[in-house]
């Protein structure tokens, strides 16, 4: 190997040029204009599609084209045709280390990771723009500053883009990035699928932004028929940005769960799994068996639209409660696919700054699979009024409320892990610690909702607002930042700044309270949800929690802020074991190498033996023994 | 210094549960007398009383535990913050299988006593507490065959009430009578719209197709606030207007005052039925 490398300099433009993103989104363009055509000449004639003033055949088919104009754009055929052409099977994309990796397909799981932490991200705040302006509609209780469509439009995408996104708010960035490290796995089981699973989510919030201009969405992020039937072509929008999230989730799910449960080092035994990769498995249980349930209701408002089908127009035969009862098949196991992450994160932080074991780790384990397990079998609790199947209510006032003490389970973890601990308030761990504060307050208030004769009361109303923040943003959303702070610097190679990460925290914790506790006294002062009018006695509560929110809102600010700040301004390198973590993954150098350990490492014990007299190291690195197989490519 | 921690371990916990007591014991007997007075949906319907006492039994049971939770994190927080900059690991504590189980135990026995709380409230003491029940309803309050039926229409954007038992008239107002059960048949005419009554202490989904049905019998007469509490298109929260429970007398009175007023559009009703069949799709923002 003594010759020269040869250097081409090639003129910046061509750059541009491949299979990336901005490809992508040119032949999305290309293929959304194609499909339209081609849709409509499928169209012509049918009397049902005349009587309306669009064509939604048109707009599926622009749609699909676009998402596979989109696809190949970023190169996801090339494989596939290689290989029908006799090309040998590779993971060719392992090998670019430039910085345009991010904006192209890649299946190095750690650039998937930090793709899907800014792709989500942007959404994320996306959404919560829209909150905003939303909070900014009900400073006053009448109609004022958005037109009364234009304001449910800003609550159904809010809720959608905010489910969408936060889905795979913690999978999705952290999932991918750190379960194969976390496992002493060298990648995820389907590189390719992984790859295809964040960038089907960037396409869907686009198609779901598209909503905006094809006059949105008037109907909340359930989306239940027959209202939807009466929606413009914001609906199509909507339909066809859930169908490729649910595509996207189901794939993330089984990519995480066949990849933990194959793809882990030797020695790395059940019980020392770390426990946020227990969180991500049974999370990914739950997103393989419900995803697929939220694409074919999807689907079937699609050819209510199209076909002339209806599964759910009363008018025709069919029945409301048929999309009710599937959406909450899909919608309650969600729920638990957005908390679940989130006890995985809060109970891997815990044990690191309180310098103890995992207090309870079967516990934990038991709990995380107990609400797995439950979360299928209470999905009517949304339907205690609806009036269907009332001999069936106590039933799920049952179960739903037995989901509590699995979820209990978290809490006892927590306390026992603290317990004479040696606790430092750092930024992650102030943020895992929030969460509990929320998620208690969450989970309480959900009690009352799980009883019939209360929920009679609080159905439909502002509590119910209040108690799903509480358990989201409050838990999932907190979670997200305790991972972001405590992970972002192996994953990105800086530290960030403490006293912005602190003020951070102080302004979201005690604005994310004062925003959401009045809205369950707003519940029960009757005030229902998704309304632009209220009553005028409640405005000075309605004021006070949107001064609040702006300030929440603004909290936000301050995170990007840390990050820009400490990422370009002071660049501070992050040491490789930043917080004494026995972890697996902080015993690797930062930044992270490509295939993460250069041989498969053999676990030697678990990641919480903090004080353990005689614990031995948490894995070999350099196995003697062991030739490199497992995980190699 | 392990040792040390060790000695004082119970220490810990009676200091916990003493604070957790002592904030109990002012906590409660504050949530049963001053906001227990305060909380949704008053007494004015059996229904709403019902309600009323989960909701205050409810607070007084949930905040205690909350309680509890909150005072052993703090504790924690201001007894084992780690003292100076080393990191120093503590006492390796795996777990404890009594605490375990005790936890197991009481968090299962509350929940099981609630659900059956709750069913016993809805199916037996209140007959559905006021919810919508659908066509068959399960928990028949005595004398139901009898009790006076109201339908109430949801369409985009305005409740309508038809009275059967009087000539099926139909009226843009509500009026039940006291002391009379009243059984509410909920539906709609296009969307899902969710019928609530507030001080009633009803709230019954519009399902196209379907007659949703809800029991009230109201204690005192005044006025109640009706909403639509499922989002059901642009004017939604304008679907609020002011209900009335009149004494017996005065409900004949107002129902023959309806009547009059109602007569010459009475010939263009159609008959009433259980439900109607929903307007044909429309698509309209």
């Amino acid at each position: 190997m003594s010759a020269t490398p040869i250097t081409v300099r090639r003129p910046a433009w061509r750059g541009l040029i491949g299979f990336n993103m901005l490809t992508g989104l040119a032949l999305g363009a290309g293929g959304w204009f194609l499909g339209g055509w081609i849709g409509g000449q499928m169209a012509v004639g049918h009397d049902y599609l005349l009587g309306t003033d669009q064509n939604d055949v048109g707009i599926y088919m622009g749609y699909l084209f676009a998402v596979i104009g989109w696809l190949v754009g970023l190169g996801f055929a090339n494989y596939p045709i290689g290989r029908l052409l006799g090309r040998p099977p590779t993971l060719r994309h392992h090998e670019t280390t430039s910085w345009t990796r991010y904006f192209k397909l890649c299946t190095d799981h750690k650039v998937v990771g930090i793709q899907y932490f800014f792709g989500v991200g942007i959404f994320f705040f996306i959404g919560g723009l829209n909150a905003m302006l939303m909070r900014t509609e009900l400073l006053r209780p009448v109609e004022h500053a958005w037109p009364a469509g234009q304001y449910l439009t800003l609550v159904g995408l809010h809720g959608t883009m905010m489910i969408m996104m936060t889905s795979a708010f913690i999978l999705g960035p952290f999932g991918n990035y750190f379960v194969p490290i976390m496992i002493g796995a060298r990648r995820m089981a389907f590189p390719r699928i992984e790859a295809l699973t964040f960038w089907l989510v960037p396409a869907a919030g686009l198609i779901l932004l598209s909503a905006i201009a094809f006059g949105g969405l008037p109907f909340g992020w359930t989306g239940y028929a027959p209202l939807a039937d009466q929606g413009r072509a914001g609906i199509d929008a909507y339909v066809m940005a859930f169908i490729l999230i649910g595509i996207s989730l189901t794939l993330v799910g089984i990519n995480l769960l066949v990849t933990i449960l194959t793809m882990r080092a030797p020695g790395m035994t059940w019980s020392r799994l770390p426990i946020f990769v227990w969180g991500v498995l049974s999370t990914s249980i739950l997103m393989a068996l419900a995803a697929p349930v939220l694409i074919a209701v999807q689907t079937m408002v699609l050819i209510d639209r199209t076909a002339n089908t209806s599964f759910f127009l009363a008018s025709a035969g069919g029945s409301p409660y048929l999309y009710e009862n599937l959406w909450w098949f899909f919608g309650h196991p969600e729920v638990y696919i957005l908390a679940l992450p989130g006890f995985g994160i809060v109970l891997e932080i815990l044990p690191v700054f309180a310098r103890k074991p995992l207090w309870g780790y079967r516990l934990a384990v038991a709990g995380m699979l107990g609400v797995t397990l439950l979360s299928f079998m209470v999905w009517q609790h949304h339907l205690f009024v609806s009036g269907m199947n009332s001999g069936l209510r106590p039933f799920y006032m049952l179960t739903t409320e037995l989901i509590s003490i699995p979820t209990g389970f978290i809490f006892l973890n927590a306390l026992g892990t603290l317990w004479r601990g040696n606790i430092r308030f750092t930024v992650p761990m102030l943020f895992a610690l929030a969460f509990f504060f929320n998620f208690l307050i969450g989970g309480l208030s959900g009690v009352f909702l799980s009883d019939v004769p209360s929920d009679v009361t609080t159905h439909g109303s502002f509590f119910v607002m209040a108690h799903f923040h509480y358990t989201i943003m409050g838990g999932l959303v907190f979670a997200f930042f305790a991972a972001a702070y405590y992970w972002l610097p192996k994953m990105l190679g800086f530290t960030f700044n403490e006293m912005l990460g602190k003020v951070h925290f102080w302004l979201m914790f005690v604005f994310f309270n004062l925003t959401f506790f009045p809205l369950f006294a707003a519940g029960f002062l009757d005030q229902p949800r998704r309304v632009s009018q209220y009553a005028p006695s409640l405005q000075g509560l309605n004021d006070f929690v949107s001064a609040s929110a702006y300030v929440l809102g603004f909290s936000m600010l301050i995170f990007i802020a840390n990050m820009i700040w400490s990422f370009v301004f002071v660049r501070q390198p992050a040491a490789s074991n930043l917080w004494a973590s026995r972890g697996l993954e902080w015993q690797l150098p930062t930044p992270v190498p490509v295939e993460n350990f250069e041989r498969v490492p053999v676990i030697r014990s678990g990641p919480y033996e903090y004080g353990v007299p005689g614990a031995a190291p948490v894995a070999d690195f350099a196995p003697a023994a062991l030739p490199a197989t497992g995980g190699r490519t | 210094m392990t040792q040390i921690a060790t000695e004082r371990g119970p220490q810990h916990v009676r200091l916990v549960v003493g604070i957790w007591l002592a904030l109990t014991a002012v906590a409660v007997p504050l949530i049963v007398l001053v906001l227990g007075p305060h909380l949704p949906p008053g007494r004015m319907t059996a229904e709403a009383s019902s309600q009323r006492d989960a909701n205050v039994l409810m607070t007084a049971l949930l905040v205690p535990i909350g309680l509890l939770v909150c005072v052993a994190f703090i504790y924690s927080f201001v007894a084992f913050r780690q003292s100076g900059e080393a990191i120093v690991d503590g006492p390796p504590l795996k777990g404890h299988a009594g605490t375990q189980l005790l936890w197991i135990v009481v968090t299962g026995a509350i929940v099981v006593a609630l659900a059956a709380w709750g069913s016993y409230t809805l199916i037996a003491s209140s007959h559905g507490s006021g919810g919508g029940q659908g066509p068959d309803p399960i928990a028949n309050p005595s004398g139901y065959k009898h009790a006076l039926p109201v339908q109430v229409i949801g369409q985009q954007w305005e409740w309508t009430f038809r009275y059967p038992t009087y000539g099926s008239i139909e009226t843009r107002d509500i009026a039940i009578p006291a002391h009379t059960l009243v059984a509410f048949h909920v539906t709609s005419l296009d969307v899902t719209h969710s019928f609530w009554a507030y001080e009633l202490g009803v709230k019954a989904d519009a399902v196209p197709g379907v007659d949703n049905i809800a029991y009230v019998n109201a204690r005192r007469t005044g006025f109640f606030q009706v909403r639509c509490a499922e989002l059901c298109g642009l004017w939604h929260g304008n679907m609020a207007k002011k209900g009335r429970v009149l004494s017996p007398q005065a409900f004949q009175a107002w129902i023959a005052a309806a009547k009059t007023k109602n007569d010459a559009v009475q010939k263009y009703l159609p008959p009433y039925n259980p439900w109607y069949f929903p307007a044909p799709l429309r698509r309209a923002g």
